[in-house]
């Protein structure tokens, strides 16, 4: 296994009127080639603006981010618009394209690159079918449920065959069985593409069902990196506060799935 | 038939007589005629200079605050200034355009410069509807700019365009008949030269029932379309 991602002393600092907000403290990280790897962390700790640099949707002050030995920061607008097809990234609230039926949706990403007709048309059927949405390519977003508009948000991510997708809390909308689903089929992906996966969350059972390893975001620094079996065993003393903190959320929604597979 | 010596029903019953009609007929094409041309003219213009509002705005798409904040204020100018006045200060530049500063061609240059700002606001404000996580899913798929503005702001905001452009044709037809005061001819001249001038209150009735009628197709027109729309894309 060789490192896929790496994050060297990463800093972000958003300032809203006279007010300078720190979200990003020299955060360092490493993933590894095809493996799914979890961020958790409070709201407001800083893992959806760290997703968001690794694509540069946000431009951090400081620091390196190299996925794939390319270092993304030093990027052109050219260049980065070519390597964003590598990066899928999915979201929290879908943002789908609701004028656009689901195979139009899955197409776009080719559509703009402007690959041939007949090949977005197979890698189209293909991608649905490996989200399982073969039905449903003629319906709109809006008439979708939210675990079909998330697997049309996952399609979409990936019919490029990117080497990386970022989840940016893809679950945090849907009720535990459709999360379970959603993350059986990202699992499944993992397995068949061997695609890194990038998973940023603050539900624990989502991060203890799906990742191999964790590392733990808190007020814009890594507190913990590790395997997640070792983590939840023996947490460093600060993670295992945040965990007893969000236990209550996590066993309200572990008796809400009625016990099923975690 | 004039009011001061007709009674009210009469001169009602009167405005449906063939011969009025007949009179105002050809007026009606001139409105429709402006209607039209100036509808055009201020969709392409409007949408361009609405687009270009929206992305130049600091949290647009490529944020230039000097162009955002002129273009904003030569568009507020433009807005205050009162229909009436825009037909005037138009009267050189249709004069420039087709040589002459009366008729019905020049006239639509005032109309389309008066409307034009105010379409360009509707469609900003229609395009920042628009939720700022599908143009963050636009660009982490590696579109260009271009591309996020014409697949994705432009037709999913497209239902919201098509309501405000309704908004925007029932102020041109408003305005095709103040500009009839000023010789572009149309219901607005009739109503003005029949109705005001010479009393003929049956004609003035006639011009009103072509004005509400035409308001009302284009606001049924407009709304139906949206609605197609919405409920095709299952979010009505």
């Amino acid at each position: 296994m060789d490192e896929y991602i790496k994050i060297n002393d990463l800093y972000k600092t958003y300032s809203a009127h006279d007010r300078q907000l720190k979200v990003l403290r020299g955060v360092n990280l490493s993933v590894q080639k095809g493996e799914i790897f979890g961020i958790i962390g409070f709201s407001g700790a800083g893992k959806s603006t760290l997703a968001r640099c690794i694509n540069r949707l946000e431009t951090p002050d400081s620091g390196e981010i190299q996925i794939g030995g390319i270092d993304i920061l030093k990027l052109s607008k050219e260049d980065l618009r070519q390597e964003r097809h590598n990066i899928g990234m999915i979201f929290q609230n879908f943002n789908l394209f609701e004028s656009r039926t689901v195979y139009k949706n899955i197409a776009y990403p080719l559509e703009i690159s402007h690959v041939e007709k007949q090949e977005i048309r197979r890698k189209v059927l293909e991608t649905a079918e490996l989200v399982g949405l073969s039905d449903k390519l003629d319906a709109y977003p809006g008439g979708l449920s939210g675990g079909q508009k998330q697997r049309v948000g996952i399609a979409r991510a990936l019919v490029n065959n990117p080497n990386l997708l970022l989840s940016d809390e893809a679950t945090s909308a849907l009720d535990p069985q459709t999360t379970l689903q959603i993350l059986d089929l990202l699992k499944e992906i993992n397995k068949k593409t061997g695609i890194t996966i990038l998973m940023i969350t603050h539900e624990l059972d989502a991060i203890k069902y799906t990742c191999h390893r964790m590392a733990v975001l808190e007020e814009g620094q890594m507190i913990e990196t590790g395997e997640v079996n070792s983590i939840f065993h023996n947490p460093h003393s600060r993670t295992g506060e945040l965990f007893s903190k969000v236990f209550f959320e996590f066993q309200r929604n572990s008796e809400m799935i009625d016990g099923e597979g975690i | 038939m004039s009011l001061l010596d007709t009674p009210l029903w009469k001169v009602i019953l009167g405005s449906f007589a063939p011969e009025v009609w007949k009179r105002i007929a050809p007026s009606i094409w001139e409105t429709l005629y402006m209607t039209i041309v100036a509808s055009v003219i201020m969709l392409l213009f409007g949408v361009v200079i609405g687009v270009l509002l929206t992305i130049t705005n600091p949290n647009g798409l490529t944020p230039r605050k000097t162009l955002y904040s002129g273009a904003g204020w030569i568009i507020n100018c433009l807005r205050s200034l009162p229909q009436m006045i825009m037909i005037i200060l138009m009267i050189p530049v249709s004069r420039l355009i087709f040589g002459r500063s009366y008729g019905t061609n020049a006239c639509i240059i005032a109309i389309a410069a008066s409307c034009i700002p105010m379409y360009a606001r509707i469609v900003e404000s229609s395009l920042l509807e628009i939720e700022k996580g599908k143009i963050d899913a636009a660009k982490s798929i590696g579109s260009s700019n271009f591309q996020i503005i014409w697949k994705v702001l432009l037709p999913e905001t497209f239902p919201s365009l098509v309501r405000g452009f309704t908004v925007a044709i029932i102020a041109v037809i408003s305005m095709t008949a103040l500009a009839g005061m000023f010789g572009a001819g149309g219901i607005g001249d009739i109503a003005v030269r029949f109705g005001y001038q010479r009393f003929q209150h049956d004609v003035l009735f006639a011009t009103v029932y072509v004005l509400i009628i035409l308001v009302q197709i284009v606001q049924v027109l407009g709304d139906l379309v949206s609605r197609r729309l919405l409920r095709k894309r299952c979010l009505l």
